[in-house]
C-alpha cells in the first residue's frame, strides 16, 4: 500500500542503535533461557543499563546536599567506629588498621550495597516494568552497577590511606585481586537476581536480606584478622571448609591479600618485636586456587539464578 | 502486504486472590491461597496489517489494556500467539514508564534509551520532544510535579520521536487538553501517511470513525464485533446503551402511574437507536390507581450525555387535553417527526403531573434512552434536513 521501509532509520552516529531483530513472537511458553541470544540481548541493551545506572545514582543523591561524598563518607565511618573499638578497647594492634580494614570492606561493601539495591530493583522500578518491555536482568545488574560507583570511591579512600601509610606489599598477591573481583561480581549477581526475583512476590524478601547480610557480615572475616579464625579453627577441617563455603570470606581473603598483603608483621609490643598474625597463613597459590573454585561455583550458582529470574521475570509486569 | 501485528487466539488469565501473602512470613503462616482465575482475554485474533490502524473500543475492564501489554510483549499471554514485526513505542495508561524522582528531562533519556535510542540520536532529537510537549519550562522539574496532562504529553511526545514501527497507544488522548489533542491527531495522521501501524486505546467511537481503518470492540475479554469502524462502532453505541437501560428513578405519589413505556421507530418496531431525520414515537401507558380531579398533563424531556436539557414538551402544550376528571387507563404517544440529533446517548424522562406542576402523580427520571448513530455524512451538534440541488448552467 504504501511504500516506506522502517527499517531504514537514517542515522548517522558513530554507534548506530544496535539492529534489533525485528520480528518478535510471543507466545504462552514459560520463557527458557538460551544464554547466547539472551547474552547478545544484554549486550544490545547496554545503553539502557548504563541508563539504569545514572538513573539509580541520581536517585540516591537527588535530595542530599553532600551527594556522591555519602559514599566516601561510609568507610570512612566504619574506620572511626572499628579504629576505636579494635586499636583503643580491644588493644588489638594491626599493622597499618585503616588499610587492613579498608580492604576487606570495599569487598562487603560492594557486595551489601547491592544486594539492598537488587532486592528492591524491580520493585522499585514498577512504573517501568508495567509500561515498557526491556530485559528485566537489566533490573539487578544496574544495582551492581550503582554499587560499583561506590566502590570506585571507596577505593580511593582506600588508596589515599595506603599511600600515607606506605603500606602496599608489591608482588604476586596483587594478582589476586582481578580473580577476586571477578568472584565477587559473579556472586553478587547471582544472589541480586535471586532477591530481585523474590521479593516481587514476597517483600519482606527486602528486610530480610538486610537481617542475613547483617550475620553475613560476621562471619566474613572483614573487622577481625583471619589469621585468628585460622588458628581456631586448624583442628577442625570441617569447620574450616564450611567456613570458606562461604564465597564472601573467600573474597574478602584475596582481597586482603592482594592490597594489604602483611600476612605476620612483626610488631613492637613493650620493646621487643613480635610476630603479630594477621591473615591466614596461605600461599597465593592456594588462594588463587581457592578463588579459581569459587570462580567456577559461582559462575553455576549465576547460571541458576540467571535462569530463575529469567522464568519468573515473565510474569513481573502481572505481579506489580 | 504483510501483517505488522498478528494476534492468534490470545488468552489471558490472572488470578484474582481475595487475599494475597504479601510477605514470606505470611506465606509460611498459612500454606494454601484462596485465589480464583479468570480470563481477562479469551480467543482474541486480528490481524494489523503493515500501514493500517486499529481503534480498541469496549468498556471498563474488557481487556484493552491487557491486549496492548501482551502485543508490547510487557505480559505473557496464557495461550496464543503474538507475532509483531518492527520496533515498537507504547504508550499505556498515564505515562510510558517515567520515574517520579527524576526530572522531565532524565526521564526523557531513560525512556528514549529503553524504546532504542542511542544517546547521541536522544541529543539530535530531544529538542523536538520538548517542542512537541510544550514543557520547555518544565523539563528540568521532578516529574513527580507534573500534572496527568503535562505526564502525557512527555510520554507520547517520547513515543512518537523515536521511530517505531508500531505504536500503541492507551487512552491517552482523553488526557490533554484540546490544543494537545489536535496535535496528537496530526502526528498520528501523520504516521498513517509514514505507513506505521497504530492501535489505540479509545472511549470516543468518534475518533474510531475518523482516524481508524478497522476495529475491534472488546467484551469481556472477547471479541464481540471486528471489521469497518463503522459497524464495530455501533454496536458498541448499542451495547453502551442496554446497559443502563434501566437506569434512573422513580418519584410521584402514583395515584396516576406510568405502567409502562416503549420508543418506537417508524415502522412501529421497538428501536434503540436511531439515524439523524428518522420518526421516533415515544409511547406511555397510562393509569389512574384513584380517580384524580384538575387538570393533568404528562410530558417528556430529553437530556444528553452531560446532562444537558435537549428538549422537551407535554400534552398541554401540544394541545391534548384530559377530562377534568382522570380515571381509568389511557396511551398517550409523541410523535418525533424528525430526530434532530446527531450523535451520543439520549435519556428520556416521562412525568405525570398536575397542570401547575404542584402534583406530581409520577415521574421516571432519565429511565429510558436511545443512541443516535450518525453517518460520516451528518457531521456537527445538531440535524438539519438539507436538500441539495446541483445543476449545470
Ligand atoms: N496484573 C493483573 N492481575 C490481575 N488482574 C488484572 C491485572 N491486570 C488487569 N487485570 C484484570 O483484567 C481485566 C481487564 O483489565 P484491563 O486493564 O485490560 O481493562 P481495560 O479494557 O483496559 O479497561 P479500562 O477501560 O478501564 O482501561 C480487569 O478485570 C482487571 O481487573
Ligand atoms: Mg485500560
Amino acid at each position: 500500500m504504501r511504500e516506506r521501509t522502517l527499517a531504514t532509520v537514517t542515522t548517522s552516529d558513530a554507534t548506530p542503535t544496535p539492529a534489533r531483530s525485528d520480528v518478535a513472537v510471543r507466545t504462552s511458553e514459560p520463557p527458557h533461557l538460551h544464554v547466547g541470544p539472551r547474552l547478545r540481548e544484554l549486550w544490545a541493551a547496554r545503553q539502557i543499563l548504563g541508563n539504569l545506572v545514572r538513573k539509580e545514582i541520581k536517585v540516591k543523591y537527588k535530595s542530599s546536599v553532600l551527594g556522591a561524598a555519602w559514599s566516601m563518607l561510609n568507610p570512612i565511618l566504619y574506620l572511626a567506629v572499628f579504629s576505636l573499638v579494635f586499636t583503643v578497647v580491644l588493644k588489638n594492634n594491626i599493622p597499618h588498621f585503616p588499610v587492613y580494614l579498608l580492604s576487606g570492606l570495599l569487598a562487603w561493601n560492594l557486595f551489601s550495597t547491592s544486594l539492598g539495591l537488587g532486592a528492591r530493583s524491580v520493585v522499585d522500578n514498577a512504573s517501568l516494568v508495567t509500561k515498557v518491555y526491556f530485559p528485566r536482568e537489566l533490573l539487578p545488574l544496574a544495582s551492581v552497577g550503582t554499587a560499583l560507583v561506590d566502590f570506585v570511591l571507596q577505593g580511593m579512600v582506600l588508596l589515599l590511606f595506603m599511600a600515607v601509610s606506605r603500606s602496599v606489599v608489591l608482588g604476586w598477591n596483587l594478582l589476586l585481586l582481578p580473580l577476586a573481583m571477578f568472584a565477587l561480581l559473579v556472586f553478587t549477581c547471582s544472589l541480586n537476581m535471586w532477591v530481585a526475583a523474590l521479593n516481587v512476590r514476597y517483600r519482606d524478601t527486602q528486610h530480610l536480606v538486610n537481617i542475613a547480610l547483617l550475620t553475613w557480615f560476621w562471619v566474613t572475616p572483614v573487622v577481625y584478622p583471619s589469621a585468628f579464625v585460622w588458628a581456631r579453627l586448624q583442628p577442625h577441617i570441617a569447620f574450616k571448609l564450611l567456613y570458606l563455603v562461604n564465597p564472601m570470606a573467600d573474597v574478602v581473603l584475596g582481597f586482603q591479600r592482594a592490597l594489604y598483603g602483611h600476612v605476620t608483621p612483626t610488631v613492637q609490643r613493650g620493646g621487643t618485636a613480635v610476630a603479630a598474625p594477621v591473615l591466614a597463613p596461605v600461599s597465593v597459590t592456594w588462594l588463587a586456587m581457592l578463588l579459581g573454585a569459587v570462580s567456577i561455583g559461582c559462575i553455576l550458582l549465576f547460571l541458576l539464578a540467571w535462569r530463575t529470574f529469567f522464568h519468573l521475570s515473565g510474569d513481573f509486569a502481572e505481579e506489580l | 502486504m504483510s501483517a505488522a501485528i498478528t494476534v492468534d487466539g490470545i488468552g489471558k488469565r490472572f488470578k484474582r486472590y481475595r487475599h494475597r501473602p504479601t510477605s514470606l512470613k505470611e506465606r509460611v503462616i498459612r500454606f494454601r491461597v484462596a485465589s480464583d482465575q479468570f480470563w481477562a482475554l479469551r480467543n482474541v485474533s486480528v490481524e494489523i496489517p503493515e500501514g493500517q490502524t486499529l481503534g480498541l473500543l469496549g468498556p471498563n475492564g474488557s481487556g484493552k489494556t491487557t491486549l496492548l501489554k501482551i502485543i508490547a510483549g510487557i505480559l505473557r499471554p496464557t495461550e496464543g500467539t503474538v507475532t509483531t514485526n518492527g520496533r515498537i513505542a507504547a504508550l499505556l495508561a498515564l505515562g510510558a514508564g517515567f520515574h517520579a524522582e527524576l526530572t522531565g528531562r532524565e526521564n526523557v533519556y531513560l525512556n528514549a534509551a529503553i524504546l532504542g535510542l542511542s544517546r547521541s540520536e536522544i541529543d539530535r532529537r530531544f529538542d523536538d520532544i520538548v517542542g512537541f510537549a510544550e514543557l520547555e519550562d518544565f523539563i528540568d522539574s521532578q516529574v513527580k510535579f507534573y500534572s496527568s496532562g503535562m505526564y502525557v504529553r512527555l510520554g507520547f511526545a517520547v513515543a512518537v520521536h523515536v521511530d517505531p514501527a508500531i505504536l500503541l497507544v492507551d487512552e491517552v488522548l482523553a488526557v490533554g487538553d484540546i490544543a494537545f489533542q489536535r496535535k496528537c491527531l496530526d502526528k498520528v495522521e501523520a504516521f498513517q501517511r509514514e505507513g506505521r501501524t497504530i492501535v489505540f486505546v479509545t472511549h470516543a467511537p468518534d475518533l474510531v470513525h475518523r482516524v481508524c481503518d478497522q476495529a475491534v470492540m472488546l467484551e469481556h475479554g472477547e471479541v464481540k464485533a471486528i471489521g469497518k469502524p463503522t459497524d464495530v462502532v455501533q454496536e458498541f453505541r448499542l451495547s453502551m446503551s442496554r446497559k443502563d437501560l434501566a437506569y434512573g428513578w422513580d418519584r410521584g405519589t402514583k395515584e396516576i402511574e406510568i405502567v409502562s413505556a416503549e420508543i418506537f421507530g417508524q415502522e412501529g418496531e421497538t428501536r434503540e437507536w436511531f439515524a439523524p431525520g428518522e420518526e421516533m414515537t415515544i409511547q406511555l401507558d397510562l393509569k389512574a390507581n384513584t380517580p384524580v380531579a384538575g387538570p393533568v398533563v404528562v410530558s417528556f424531556a430529553i437530556h444528553d450525555q452531560s446532562n444537558m436539557f435537549s428538549y422537551g414538551t407535554n400534552t398541554d402544550w401540544r394541545d391534548v387535553f384530559f377530562p377534568e376528571r382522570f380515571e381509568g387507563k389511557y396511551r398517550v404517544q409523541f410523535v418525533l417527526k424528525s430526530v434532530p440529533f446527531v450523535e451520543g446517548r439520549y435519556y428520556i424522562t416521562l412525568g405525570v403531573h398536575s397542570r401547575d406542576s404542584t402534583k406530581v402523580y409520577h415521574v421516571q427520571e432519565q429511565a429510558y434512552s436511545f443512541v443516535m448513530v450518525r453517518g460520516e455524512e451528518n457531521p456537527g451538534l445538531v440535524y438539519i434536513p438539507v436538500e441539495c440541488r446541483a445543476e449545470r448552467l
